[in-house]
């Protein structure tokens, strides 16, 4: 077993991304879905994170992506939990299956 | 400084995984909210063994202080009495896992395929690099990101107060 290089950490990416994926298209719960969402925030931020650790350590590019990652998720989960809430407060469902008043 | 001892990464990664599988596998929501955050604190042990310490302690106060706290509360507001089966597969579940694990394959050839370059380069202070980048190239995204989450909360707050019902 040799030394960890950049595709050890870009699998490891992959498959947080692949089960945050299987999570977000496979489950009823809308909460549980944005779980799922941000398993995938996570994966995209290891992947940058590892590019730029090992191909071009004298900028910081990838790292200020991941913050602004960072920045994007928490802003999305905050107004996506209002979202469900508020349609938890109008029909009492977090199922995804039921919202699906747009449709014709 | 790259060389990090492989069974550290081994342990981290298996504790990534199995917490991301135990996330989306659990039945029940309450579980699966408590390995995200496991989740979310051995990804910042990736972000420690890449040296990147700035990231890592970002990601622990961001993620498993806030944004895990947030899905707690929704949970907490939107489910009652037993929290059993709260969290169950839609009719998806099967499809979902074919196309995930077939992307993963297709993937992790990619990964396999590609030559790629191992420049175990020296790194400086990482609190430096991204404060030069973020004040300086980076200033008008940055101004812009403080604009998304003022207008994220005031959103949230809109929506989350209740409408015009009560009044």
């Amino acid at each position: 077993m040799t030394g960890i290089g950049l595709e050890h950490y870009l699998i490891l990416a992959a498959l947080v991304f692949t089960i945050g994926f299987y999570g977000a298209v496979a489950k009823k719960n809308a909460i549980a879905v944005l779980m799922g969402v941000e398993l995938m925030l996570n994966a995209v931020n290891i992947n940058m994170v590892a590019f730029n650790r090992f191909l071009n350590a004298d900028v910081a590019m990838g790292f200020v992506f991941a913050i602004f990652v960072i920045v994007v998720a928490a802003s999305e989960v905050a107004v996506g939990l209002a979202i469900i809430m508020k349609i938890y407060r109008e029909r009492l469902v977090t199922n995804v299956d039921d919202i699906d008043w747009l449709k014709w | 400084m790259l060389e990090v001892s492989p069974a550290i990464f081994w342990l981290i990664s298996a504790v990534v995984i199995g917490s991301a599988l135990a996330v989306v596998l659990s039945k029940n929501i309450v579980h699966s909210a408590l390995f995200l955050v496991v989740s979310f604190i051995a990804v910042a042990g990736v972000y420690a063994l890449l040296g990147v310490d700035f990231i890592a302690a970002v990601q622990i106060l961001v993620y498993a202080g806030a944004i895990a706290i947030l899905l707690v509360f929704g949970i907490m507001l939107t489910k009652r009495g037993d929290m059993r089966d709260t969290n169950l597969f839609n009719q998806y579940k099967y499809l979902g896992l074919f196309v995930s694990v077939a992307f993963l394959a297709v993937t992790v050839y990619m990964i396999s395929l590609s030559d790629l370059p191992a420049v175990t380069g020296e790194m400086g202070s990482v609190i430096r690099l991204i404060a030069i980048d973020l004040f300086g190239n980076f200033v008008i995204p940055f101004e812009s990101a403080a604009i998304l989450l003022l207008v994220a909360m005031v959103g949230a707050v809109m929506l989350a107060r209740g409408g015009n019902k009560e009044q």
